[in-house]
């Protein structure tokens, strides 16, 4: 068992002849995940690194049945995307694209909470469920399965973490990157519910950073529905307020969304936080 | 970005929200005519993106056309919390019978716009949200039904508004509604809002905020982005697709990916140093792009050491190890660097790295090593 992604995912990719999209596919197929086509308008027919290609997702998807969609396409069409997904029923949406504007993203959570689909990302790295399957950029070799669920909003600090652990023979469930902007499809508290049903997931790695109430929201959420371990590590202790530090979603505002107000909220819930990354597989 | 007070209020008209009819003055002379112009007593108000401007001396009151020229001259040049003044904007001085706060902002938490109003404007709205948070009318807007009449008339009571100023007071929240909407702002507010003498609403201080992954499609706005107002490195930084941020310690930091970026500054906090910068080198780690990032770095004269921290996960680490050696034969850096790289084909990059034999650059193997040998180098130097 994992979440989201599996053996069983049947991957369509929205943006498979782009310069990332097809670098991607070929990634994602080389590690064995089942890609059954892509979708880029006006080149449906053509054939990219073996897979059909489709001008629609809604055609797309009555060849292929898939189930699941990953986005590349740049930030201005990507919101396009997202629906055009969600109209054709994919049930699990993940995009990698960087700068979707909020406003959009505000409009694409309001159409999701009525739809039974669900969206990981934007911004996001994507998922990678070791030896099974691996939707978006996460470099796959440096995961191996094993029973740590990692959830986080960053991208190159969740490889760095998921790396160390694999070194330390942790080997993980499902590695889950939600993204780095302010609005997204997918919480904290989501994964860590799909964590807590998860049975093969025993213990949970939390990675956070400045900016929003998430993380003290996951804190209260694991503190009375969790049975499972976390450890948690915030990023962003020596950010300056009102400075966006990379991310979108990565800023202090209004005295809000400091580290030290997470990692408080944390340990008062009873979760070990790491000083550091290179802690977190000690504290498991 | 930004805007400044001035620009808010211009745009904010543009929507129908009636603001003085001030002008801005880049020279004391200027603020002089202006004040004739538009007749005193007038406010003069310093133009600077951050806060406290009030504090520090930037805003004052003329009588005269005489006195505003003095007042603008001893303002322009002034710095604020760092910002230097370049711009002053003169206003009509007006009759304040009381100051309300109305805005718009996004709600991170409900993902949805959020328009707010308080009876107890002029003060900071975070500072009211922390003392008398009961005292903040609040309402989430439905982004596909946009502000509701109902909704503007929940807050005008809340906020116990004379009724015969309901009608304007709607004029104005659904202008800043629609102003907000089609700037693609994050925030969008007027504090205060008073009512003036005449018994009519007037929106004398504003500030907005654009979300910066809109900008493509608000060209106008871009236009108005104050580059002066920021470090020069952090206008340099953009233009070449980096994300740069400067901080006050001596760890100049290069790193790619802006979680990764940000344990690393915590990192060299937490073994006794403190950090010159965020800077996010994006994917792959290019030799043009690394010589870019060090030389914005190496301005920075309270750098003491260099810190590179790569992870390699699609990028392959030896590939990143010759961008750092390329730059290098680019840059002339004389300061004590420590690389770490990690992932992707470590054993070669460092391999590489090891070959080169660079007298002032050590490499490490972990973060904390490297946190540690970069604190030690900076404090040694």
């Amino acid at each position: 068992m994992a979440i989201f992604v599996d053996k069983n995912t049947k991957l369509l990719v929205q943006g498979i002849t782009g310069r990332e999209g097809q670098f991607h596919t070929e990634q994602m197929i080389e590690y064995g995940t089942h890609v059954v086509g892509g979708v880029t308008p006006g080149k449906g027919g053509e054939w990219v690194l073996g897979k059909p290609v489709f001008d629609t997702v809604k055609a797309a998807y009555e060849s292929t049945g898939a189930n699941t969609s990953v986005i590349y396409v740049p930030a201005r069409f990507a919101t396009d995307a997202i629906y055009e997904a969600l109209d054709a029923g994919i049930e699990l949406i993940v995009c990698i694209t960087e700068g979707i504007p909020v406003l959009d993203m505000m409009k694409v959570r309001a159409r999701l909470d009525q739809s039974s689909s669900r969206l990981v990302g934007p911004n996001c790295p994507g998922l990678l469920t070791p030896g099974q399957a691996k939707v978006g950029i996460m470099p796959g070799h440096i995961a191996m399965p094993g029973n740590v669920g990692v959830v986080s909003r960053s991208g190159t600090l969740t490889y760095e973490v998921v790396y160390a652990l694999t070194q330390r023979r942790i080997g993980q469930t499902t590695c889950v990157g939600i993204g780095g902007d302010p609005v997204n499809g997918t919480n904290f508290i989501d994964v860590l519910q799909m964590f807590e049903d998860d049975p093969e997931t025993e213990k949970i790695v939390l990675i956070g950073e400045i900016g929003g109430t998430d993380e003290e929201k996951a804190a209260n959420f694991i503190a009375n529905n969790m049975t499972k371990p976390v450890v948690a590590f915030i990023a962003g202790q020596t950010a300056p307020p009102g400075k966006r530090m990379g991310h979108a979603g990565a800023i202090v505002e209004g005295g809000s969304g400091t580290a030290a107000d997470k990692i408080a909220a944390l340990n008062a819930a009873g979760i070990k936080v790491a000083e550091h990354p290179e802690q977190i597989p000690e504290l498991l | 970005m930004n805007l400044h007070e001035y620009q808010s209020k211009f745009r904010f008209a543009d929507y129908g929200i009636p603001i003085p009819k001030g002008k801005v003055a880049h020279t004391a002379e200027e603020a002089y005519t202006i004040a004739k112009d538009i007749g005193p007593p007038v406010v003069i108000k310093a133009q600077v993106l951050t806060g406290g401007r009030g504090k520090a001396g930037g805003v004052k009151l003329a009588r005269t056309p005489e006195e505003a020229q003095q007042c603008a001259s001893t303002i322009l040049g002034m710095d604020i919390n760092g910002h230097e003044v370049l711009k002053v904007l003169l206003d009509p001085a007006s009759d304040i019978q009381a100051e309300i706060y109305l805005g718009v902002t996004n709600d991170r938490a409900a993902r949805k716009p959020l328009i707010m109003a308080s009876a107890e404007g002029g003060m900071d709205i975070e500072t009211v949200n922390r003392l008398t948070p009961e005292k903040i009318i609040r309402e989430h807007v439905d982004p596909f039904l946009g502000l509701r009449d109902y909704q503007i008339r929940n807050l005008a009571y809340g906020i116990e508004l004379p009724r015969e100023l309901w009608k304007q007071f709607a004029t104005i929240a659904k202008g800043l509604y629609r102003c907000y909407i089609a700037s693609d702002a994050t925030l969008a507010e007027i504090n205060p809002l008073i009512i003036d003498g005449s018994g009519n609403l007037l929106a004398v201080d504003g500030k907005m905020s654009i979300d910066d992954s809109a900008l493509y499609r608000q060209p106008e706005l871009v236009e108005m982005r104050d580059t002066s107002a920021e470090p020069a490195a952090e206008t340099e930084a953009r233009a070449a697709g980096l994300s740069y941020v400067k901080l006050d310690g001596e760890i100049g930091c290069m790193v790619n990916g802006a979680g990764l970026a940000m344990a690393t500054m915590d990192m060299t906090k937490l073994f006794g140093g403190s950090p010159a910068n965020f800077l996010d080198i994006g994917g792959g780690a290019q030799a043009d792009k690394v010589a870019v990032a060090l030389r914005i770095i190496l301005a920075d004269p309270n750098v003491k050491a260099v810190l590179f921290n790569i992870f390699g996960g699609i990028t392959r680490v030896d590939e990143v190890a010759k961008g750092i050696l390329d730059a290098l034969a680019e840059v002339q850096v004389d300061l004590p660097m420590v690389v770490r790289l990690v992932g992707t084909n470590e054993e070669e990059g460092r391999r590489l790295i090891e070959e080169a034999a660079i007298p002032n650059m050590v490499s490490a193997a972990t973060l904390a090593d490297a946190a540690r040998k970069a604190v030690a180098a900076a404090q040694a130097s």
